[in-house]
């Protein structure tokens, strides 16, 4: 009979488990109850017996790794302490959930345990043998996969099961010990890459991409940068939208060119940049072309407006595309959505 | 003034992310159609770490760079051609399969390997970098193996930023949630850095620096030792393109007033 160890981690409270780490619980139960296998449950934090009232209606078993230097997220610690409770819990799968906190040090662990990894699991099925579903290529081909290798590491992308919401009680979470290794990292907090306001919003009901052509010529053979960012500013402020970005565009700054100043890497979409969940997506002044796409996998509808009948969008990758001047469009949709200009 | 760096930099090739994937099966498991004859690129993520690391390197005098990559022998000799152009550094090839599908356990078992080997490697000095995550697999786990292999337990994933210091500290920036970064000190070497894009542009082609590397690339290419990959348990179920092509409406003959009222209805509506 597989046992099951779903690993969890709180967050910056050091309290109270992530969203996605919640997520990881919800899958690890389903799973148990469709293979008919035993669940624990292990916590990393600076109190796990806080973190662990969110899952303690579950029923599994608890376990847990607690202390000040889990309030951070390092590789030496957080490997060491996701070891510690591998092997308390002997498990033969461990899910987890793909937060870049567990990314970071899933795969030594499978490593320190003998065991494996995939990463970027999107479904998990199968009754008689675990089948795992993963995308390959950056989203181009999609795969199943199993493993008759144990222990096995999934790696659950975010966003992929409902998050367990049972009441919260007082937990009882069995104390792992771990022996601490020599710590030569200090990590001094977080860091946004721009000044002013938040353009990444990973819970936002819509990702709102800019392509290149907002900083291209228009056809009064001007560029219009200053409004362009006036116009998509207002958008995110109205809409609460999330900010992403087409290569092209991004990559004017370290070209430089004229740039979109509130703009960096991390808001790029793509090929070499960020594959977003959200339910929504609307592209403009892009062109639409595969390597920007495949970072659409996840985005639910999509809608796009450019001056190019003939943009890629419009081959059967949105479901709307308005040939139309986004300039024009955007200044009357932050009109009508109460946001106009900066 | 700052201490020379031992830069390993682990790199594969990857199909140009512009042509058409086709998955198939071959008696190997599962591939891509016509895989040894579509163009071929530089893993990107692992193309920035290379950049990066040269820029590293030529701000610590004595510093080394080496290029480490599995892939077929005739295929990495293609891509060779351009990558050597763009910054010094010196090759070590291991032949063996191309793509996605095989397992990253053993691509990080012949990589540990080959690394552990390198001859005036000092393993205290080790910065050994990459790409967060293949354009092939995609599953960022290849370099935490081969550090966890090293015996590295200073690891860090998404990196942008390495800001080296005179005593051989570095502080150093990786991608977190929200879009925003996580700020760290590390000691310094040995450490594992997987570098998401950094913040270089390409470097421009430059002949000569071609003309140096490819003196010792060409040798070690024609010894680059075969390798067979484990599959460690691995199978795959079933490997395929997606089914949803969307019918797409595309609207030309709607004012910017409309198309807006439609697009706010849009995002209005649950
Ligand atoms: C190795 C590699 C990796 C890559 N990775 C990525 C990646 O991660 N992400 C990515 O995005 N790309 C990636 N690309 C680049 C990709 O191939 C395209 O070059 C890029 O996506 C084009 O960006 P764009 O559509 O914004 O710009 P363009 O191709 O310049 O298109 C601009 C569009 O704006 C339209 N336009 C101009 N003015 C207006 C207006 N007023 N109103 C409406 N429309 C207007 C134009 O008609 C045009 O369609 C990668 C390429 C390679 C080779």
């Amino acid at each position: 009979m597989e046992s099951i160890l779903v690993l969890t981690h709180a967050d910056e409270t050091g309290a109270a488990l992530t969203k996605a780490s919640l997520e990881a619980v919800s899958a690890g139960i389903e799973l148990a109850g469709r293979i008919g296998a035993s669940v624990s449950i292990g916590i990393v934090a600076v109190d796990a017996q806080a973190a662990g009232a969110a899952v303690a209606s579950s029923g599994a078993r608890l376990l847990g790794v607690f202390g000040e230097p889990f309030g951070q997220a390092r590789y030496s610690t957080d490997a060491a302490a996701c070891e510690a409770l591998c092997r308390a819990a002997q498990a033969t799968i461990v899910l987890a959930p793909g937060s870049s906190r567990f990314t970071r040090v899933a795969a030594g662990v499978s490593h320190r345990l003998g065991g494996f990894i995939d990463t970027h699991i999107t479904a998990l099925g199968g009754t008689a043998n675990i089948e795992a579903s993963r995308w390959f290529y950056r989203q181009r081909i999609e795969a199943v996969l199993s493993r008759d290798a144990r222990p096995w590491f999934l790696l659950l992308d975010s966003g992929t099961h409902a998050a367990f919401a049972g009441e919260a009680t007082p937990a009882q979470v069995e104390q792992v010990a771990v022996q601490l290794p020599l710590i030569r990292t200090t990590v001094s907090g977080l860091r946004a890459p721009t000044q002013g306001a938040q353009t990444i919003r990973p819970d936002a009901k819509l990702l709102f991409v800019a392509g290149a052509g907002w900083t291209k010529k228009q056809p009064d053979g001007q560029t219009h940068v200053p409004e362009a960012a006036d116009l998509i500013l207002g958008f995110l402020r109205g809409a609460g939208a999330s900010l992403g970005s087409s290569k092209s565009l991004v990559d004017q700054g370290s070209e430089g060119q004229s740039v979109l100043p509130f703009l960096t890497h991390l808001n790029q979409i793509g090929q070499t940049g960020a594959t977003p969940r959200h339910p929504k997506g609307l592209a403009t002044c892009c062109h639409g072309e595969e390597p920007h796409v495949v970072g659409w996998r996840f985005i639910g509808e999509r809608r796009a407006v450019s001056l190019d009948a003939n943009c890629g969008w419009t081959r059967g990758k949105a479901d709307v595309v308005y040939v139309a001047d986004a300039f024009q469009v955007m200044a009357k949709l932050n009109a009508l959505i109460g946001s106009v200009g900066a | 003034m700052q201490t020379a760096l031992h830069i390993v930099v682990c790199a594969g090739i990857v199909p140009d992310p512009l042509q058409t994937l086709e998955p198939i099966t071959t008696p190997a498991g599962p591939g891509l159609k016509n895989e040894m004859v579509l163009p071929a690129v530089l893993d990107p993520w692992a193309a920035s770490a290379l950049y990066e690391a040269a820029v590293l390197a030529a701000k610590a005098p004595g510093s080394k760079v080496w290029l480490v990559s599995l892939g077929p022998k005739a295929k990495l000799q293609q891509v060779m051609m351009t990558v050597a152009q763009k910054v010094a550094f010196e090759l070590a090839p291991i032949d063996g399969p191309i793509g996605g599908f095989p397992d990253a356990h053993a691509t990080a078992a012949v990589l540990a390997e080959t690394i552990a080997k390198l001859p005036g490697l000092d393993r205290e000095r080790l910065l050994l970098f990459g790409g967060w995550e293949s354009a092939t697999r995609g599953a960022g786990v290849t370099l935490q193996l081969v550090g966890e292999r090293l015996g590295i337990t200073d690891q860090f994933q998404g990196v942008d930023q390495v800001n080296l210091r005179d005593d051989g500290s570095f502080e150093v920036l990786e991608r977190v949630e929200g879009g925003k970064h996580q700020v760290s000190v590390c000691a310094g070497a040995p450490a594992v850095l997987g570098w998401a894009t950094g913040n270089l542009a390409e470097p421009r082609n430059n002949p000569q620096v071609g003309m140096a590397n490819m003196r010792t690339i060409m040798p070690a290419l024609q010894k680059a030792p075969a390798v067979k990959l484990e599959a460690n348990g691995l199978s795959y179920i079933s490997v395929a393109l997606p089914k949803q092509q969307r019918t797409t409406r595309v609207v030309k003959d709607m004012s910017p007033d409309e198309i807006a009222a439609e697009l706010a209805a849009w995002i209005g509506a649950e």
